[in-house]
């Protein structure tokens, strides 16, 4: 019995609507996911990771400034965050559109990700808002004052996070490549907006703040490697969230991305271990563990543009490169970087920034348009030298907007709080004289 | 009665135990102590970041001994716990001038 045209172009009409909604069903799902993931790495990886490496004094300290950073950058990111990095604005920061949420909701947002609701593309934005100051602590562990972290944090997630979020990946941005930018830089999942911001304010700290009491005379040797080998190991499987959930969907390129995340640790694993090994004689656990953070903080740019050889290369490089970072560069200069926050974050974020513009290709991600509607060629491999160029200049916007912001925040600090606490609790430990509990009450 | 400090090897304090409760040496006090002699120590390295760790962790036993049996519970302590190599610590013996269990007030060698 034949049908009437209009009754099958209803039933099509229906299997798209089916075929669309199971689509947006399957990203959702893997966007949520995602975005746990990334919370994962702040509590309690990071809290975790830097934990072990503190003395025990200060474990509680350290563990509660990440964790404080997951509850403040949220209701930060709610009342204003999200609308100052999404909201469409000037080139440099988002507008106010989307104050308290406004407008957020279970429609899409086709400027960022068409294929999911709206209010789950800002959870999953805002769990990189909530690592990326979480990071930074690494650098003045042992010796800040709570209250002054506290009103750093808020100043720098202003100053800093937002407009440097907004630059990258906002509508309109200065240098978001996908939207038209004056300076189109590629930065996966935040090379520039997370690790070089975090790694160069932690520097910044770093000097600031001075030295822990007893730096390097007294013994600072980390005080539980376990912690931190567990840590890291959490960081790593957050990093697939981080990376592979920046796709925004549940795609191929996620996939791809994943893949180039995995390959990266892995090698920067092996790149730091193998350069220890040779100089010092001993591959360490800790050296294993922190050349696999530095390969994921250096792929994290490159992970959704480049292919898997070069995310091997990529990550290598970062394991030799951060290697010589933490123990050489460190040395010679004298800051106490209490855990690497810049050696690692810095150093592994730059370089990967600069690598991603060798490395991208539109075999991997073909988002980017020419004018006649074909893949732009995108980094080195592809032909388009300028790339290069436009990555060291965003890298350089990232650097100097991190250095003097938080030079800025930290004098603020200074006049209000005092950023340092007293020689009494740093000797008693901020567990104690912060927090009035200790962690390890074996006795008890 | 005397005193005898031994500070071992701590891997050694269940053989020095045993040796001793086979003589009938059953009252003793444990502790963990840290400290170093002619051994040397060793070098750790965190980040780049080295460590010369000479306290090294060992054993300390005390007990109280009546003069007659100082010597037997003195080679006890020395066979139990040699392996022949630097480190494995050393044995003091002090005078005691008086011994009293806190539950009866016995004194001297019946308080042992």
């Amino acid at each position: 019995m034949a049908q009437e045209p209009a009754e099958i172009h209803e039933r099509l009409k229906s299997l798209e609507a089916a075929a669309s909604a199971a689509q947006s069903a399957g990203d959702n799902a893997w966007m949520l996911v995602s975005a746990a993931l990334v919370l994962l790495m702040t509590g309690p990886g990071l809290a975790l990771f830097y934990g072990g490496l503190v003395r025990k004094k200060n474990v509680l300290g350290t563990m509660m400034q990440s964790f404080a950073l997951m509850v403040l950058a949220t209701v930060l990111w709610a009342i204003v965050g999200y609308s100052l990095a999404f909201a469409e604005g000037t080139p440099v920061v988002g507008g106010f559109q989307y104050l308290f949420l406004n407008g957020v909701g279970a429609a899409p947002n086709a400027d960022y990700a068409a294929g999911i609701p709206h209010q789950t593309f800002m959870i999953f934005q805002l769990m990189f808002a909530i690592i990326t100051p979480a990071l930074i602590s690494g650098a003045f562990a042992e010796r800040m004052k709570f209250s002054a972290m506290l009103l750093f944090m808020t100043l720098w997630m202003l100053i800093v996070y937002y407009p440097m979020a907004h630059m990258v990946w906002g509508k309109g941005g200065l240098m978001n490549a996908f939207s038209g930018g004056a300076l189109p830089c590629f930065d996966f999942a935040g090379g520039t907006v997370v690790h070089i911001t975090s790694g160069v304010s932690a520097l910044v700290c770093a000097l600031y703040l001075g030295k822990r009491r007893g730096y390097p005379s007294e013994s600072m040797k980390p005080h539980n490697l376990v912690l931190s080998f567990i840590g890291a190991c959490l960081l790593w499987v957050g990093w697939f969230g981080f990376n592979a959930g920046s796709a925004l969907g549940s795609s191929a390129l996620a996939t791809s991305a994943f893949v180039a995340t995995h390959f990266g640790a892995s090698a920067a694993a092996l790149g730091w271990m193998l350069a220890e090994w040779i100089r010092t004689g001993k591959p360490s656990v800790l050296g294993a563990i922190s050349g696999a953070v530095g390969g994921l903080v250096a792929i994290t740019p490159a992970s959704g543009f480049v292919k898997p050889m070069p995310a091997l290369l990529i990550g290598f490089a970062a394991g030799v490169v951060c290697y010589f970072m933490v123990t050489s560069v460190k040395q010679k200069f004298g800051y106490d970087d209490s855990l690497d926050a810049f050696g690692v974050h810095g150093a592994g974020g730059t370089l990967g920034a600069l690598l991603t513009g060798v490395f991208a290709t539109n075999a991997v991600n073909d988002a980017l348009k020419d004018a006649a509607g074909n893949p732009a060629p995108l980094g080195l491999v592809d032909g388009h030298w300028a790339q290069l160029f436009y990555q060291l200049a965003g890298s350089a916007i990232a650097w100097v907007l991190a250095a003097v912001g938080t030079l800025v925040i930290l004098k603020i600090c200074d006049a209000l709080t005092g950023v340092r606490v007293n020689p009494d609790h740093e000797i008693s430990g901020l567990d104690l004289s912060l927090h009035g509990e200790e962690a390890y009450n074996l006795e008890s | 009665m005397k005193k005898i400090e031994a500070i071992i090897q701590p891997f050694k304090l269940e053989d020095v135990k045993e040796a001793l409760k086979n003589i009938g040496i059953d009252g003793m006090t444990v502790s963990e102590v840290r400290g170093h002699g002619r051994q040397k120590g060793h070098r750790e390295v965190y980040r780049g970041q080295e460590y010369q760790v000479d306290l090294l962790p060992k054993v300390k036993l005390e007990m109280v001994v009546p003069d007659a049996r100082l010597d037997e519970v003195v080679r006890c302590v020395v066979q139990a716990a040699r392996t022949g190599k630097i480190g494995d610590g050393k044995i003091f013996v002090y005078e005691v001038a008086e011994a009293i269990r806190i539950r009866n007030e016995d004194r001297g060698d019946a308080a042992l």
